[in-house]
């Protein structure tokens, strides 16, 4: 684009409509209020491909943990391991606790940040400088997710469509869905696997 | 017997069309695609109003030049008719409207609600859109919903219509027969993803796609290359969003201010050049049409001429891709034209009819 684009958010229009008075709300939308400023964020996208490893690493431990979280019983640690994970997924990626994390699918960037929520690509409306259409100065999550998913080993998991959100989940940890999950799919294997040979 | 045209229901020009093999619905669109015919689809300017007649007038404009219409949800999140209530009066009156849902407004369970709804009206095409920002719109204080995406809003029509479930797994009694739709945007970034994105919302269920305003051939080629080498053009029907520039202003404005909308410089150029916009607008678009119908696996165009629909008509015909083919168009029937006719005699011209008259003309 040869104009520049201009940074009127629909924020500037209702300062510039709002009445007087002394205190005016920082001209960005209200999601991104409760945000810092993304450079942690674009960080991990940048190293997903380690992220990625290091994941994987990660949630094999969980799942060796899993007869110590299944011994405390799960909904004792969910407290504190819930704590945890949204401070450290709050710090690297901005992370909404929405309990279904889908980070390996979506390039390390959480498509939770993207004012519209979309959790399977980038709406139309970006930016020819690949900004948000709702954000102008925001790198548009579904651009980066892209380019993230490109730097890691499993880049097609990003063509999986993805279901709608599950709002009841909203605030759970996804670490121990997880983990609780694969423990039971392993043990349904193994279920299987002496069924078939007995 | 009166001359039926084709794709009308002899029963009843709002009723479905018999089911025929490997059509997903019973709606018009389906089959002139389906057919191989080179499909026409525009938009309707939704009402600020209550009156139908609005509809009806806005309708009637695109008679006999396309084969569907789109009822827009909000569209640009401003407050309009909504295409639920749009597409009630377009069925009425046996047009073929594509019913869009934008997941701005609505939470799964009444977008699952308004799917049912719609296909028992009548409508047989539905357009699965995330939709604009509410801070695009005359109410950026709304509270954005975005339950759904448009690719899982595309998978739970599908559901609805395939498996004749809802989302939760209830049971639906009679399942809603659709021909699914999605937009794309083949000219906003990540372009590499573009193509893929495409295949994800063919996966999702997408049948037919209509795309963003193309004022940049050579970009649109260029994705059409990708989706073609992927084989998504055998799985969808490809309709290409054109439409008028009122003038170079008007052309700058929607540059800066409408994301998601690229127009090249060349054609700012062009636009200011000309002696009359307005008309070089028109014709441009018609060039472009002239372009894009060429590309292969295009199956169609989609007009958006917002606040110029008078010029669709013209559009359609000047660019000449109907090849002669005349769109169904909404006639009077020829029994209420009798009556019609008859009413008229008798109100308007001055004659006392006597039933000994009336026996001796009658013979």
């Amino acid at each position: 684009m040869s104009d520049k684009e201009p940074a009127v958010t629909q924020a500037t229009l209702v300062k510039k409509a709002a009445p007087k008075s002394d205190y005016k709300p920082a001209d960005v939308s209200p999601q991104r209020r409760v945000q810092r400023s993304f450079a942690v964020r674009l960080w991990s996208i940048r190293h997903s491909r380690l992220l990625e490893w290091f994941y994987s690493r990660f949630a094999d431990a969980f799942l060796l943990l899993h007869p110590l979280w299944k011994g405390l019983g799960y909904g004792r640690v969910e407290a504190p391991i819930k704590f945890v994970e949204k401070r450290v997924k709050g710090f690297m990626f901005d992370c909404r606790m929405c309990g279904q994390c889908i980070l390996s699918s979506t390039g390390m960037s959480c498509p939770m940040n993207c004012p519209k929520q979309l959790r399977n690509g980038p709406c139309g409306g970006v930016r020819a400088n690949g900004n948000c259409e709702v954000e102008p100065n925001m790198p548009c999550v579904w651009v980066k997710a892209w380019e993230g998913s490109q730097n890691m080993v499993n880049s097609d998991k990003i063509l999986a469509v993805q279901k709608p959100v599950d709002q009841s989940l909203r605030e759970t940890s996804a670490w121990l869905r997880v983990t609780a999950q694969a423990a039971a799919a392993r043990e349904a294997a193994a279920n299987a696997g002496t069924g078939a040979a007995a | 017997m009166m001359a039926r045209q084709r794709d009308e229901n002899p029963a009843g020009i709002h009723l479905p069309l018999d089911p025929l093999p490997g059509h997903s619905s019973r709606g018009r669109l389906e089959r002139v695609l389906r057919r191989g015919e080179f499909a026409v689809t525009t938009e309707l300017n939704p009402p600020d109003s209550a009156d139908p007649e609005d509809v009806y007038n806005r309708a009637k404009i695109f008679d006999g030049w396309v084969d569907a219409i789109n009822a827009v949800d909000a569209s640009g999140a401003n407050c309009h008719m909504s295409s639920v209530g749009i597409c009630a009066l377009l069925t009425r009156m046996g047009y073929a409207p594509i019913m869009q849902i934008a997941c701005r407004d609505k939470n799964r369970i009444a977008i699952q609600g308004d799917v049912l709804g719609g296909a028992a009206m009548g409508v047989a095409n539905m357009l699965c859109l995330t939709g604009d920002g509410v801070q695009a719109g005359d109410q950026p204080g709304a509270k954005p919903v975005f339950d759904l995406d448009s690719m899982s809003l595309l998978e739970t029509v599908r559901i609805m219509r395939d498996n004749g479930k809802f989302l939760s797994g209830r049971k639906l009694t009679t399942p809603p027969q659709v021909f699914l739709g999605a937009a794309v945007n083949p000219f906003a970034p990540p372009f590499d993803f573009r193509p893929i994105h495409l295949g994800k919302k063919i996966a999702a269920g997408a049948q037919f796609v209509q795309t963003q305003y193309c004022f940049d051939v050579p970009m649109f080629k260029t994705f059409m290359q990708k989706a073609r080498d992927l084989g998504h053009t055998e799985k969808v029907f490809v309709l290409c969003g054109v439409g008028p520039l009122a003038s170079a202003k008007t052309a700058k404005w929607i540059r800066s201010n409408v994301p998601g909308i690229h127009i090249p410089d060349a054609v700012i150029k062009r636009l200011e050049g000309a002696q009359d916009q307005k008309k070089e607008g028109k014709q441009l678009c018609i060039d472009i049409i002239n372009e894009v119908k060429e590309i292969p696996g295009v199956a169609g165009i989609h007009v958006m001429a917002y606040r110029q629909e008078e010029y669709v008509a013209e559009i359609v015909d000047e660019s000449g891709v109907l090849k002669g083919r005349q769109p169904w168009k909404r006639e009077v029937r020829r029994d209420d034209q009798i009556v019609a006719d008859r009413l008229d005699r008798i109100l308007h011209d001055e004659i006392t009819e006597t039933q000994v008259d009336m026996v001796k003309t009658a013979h």
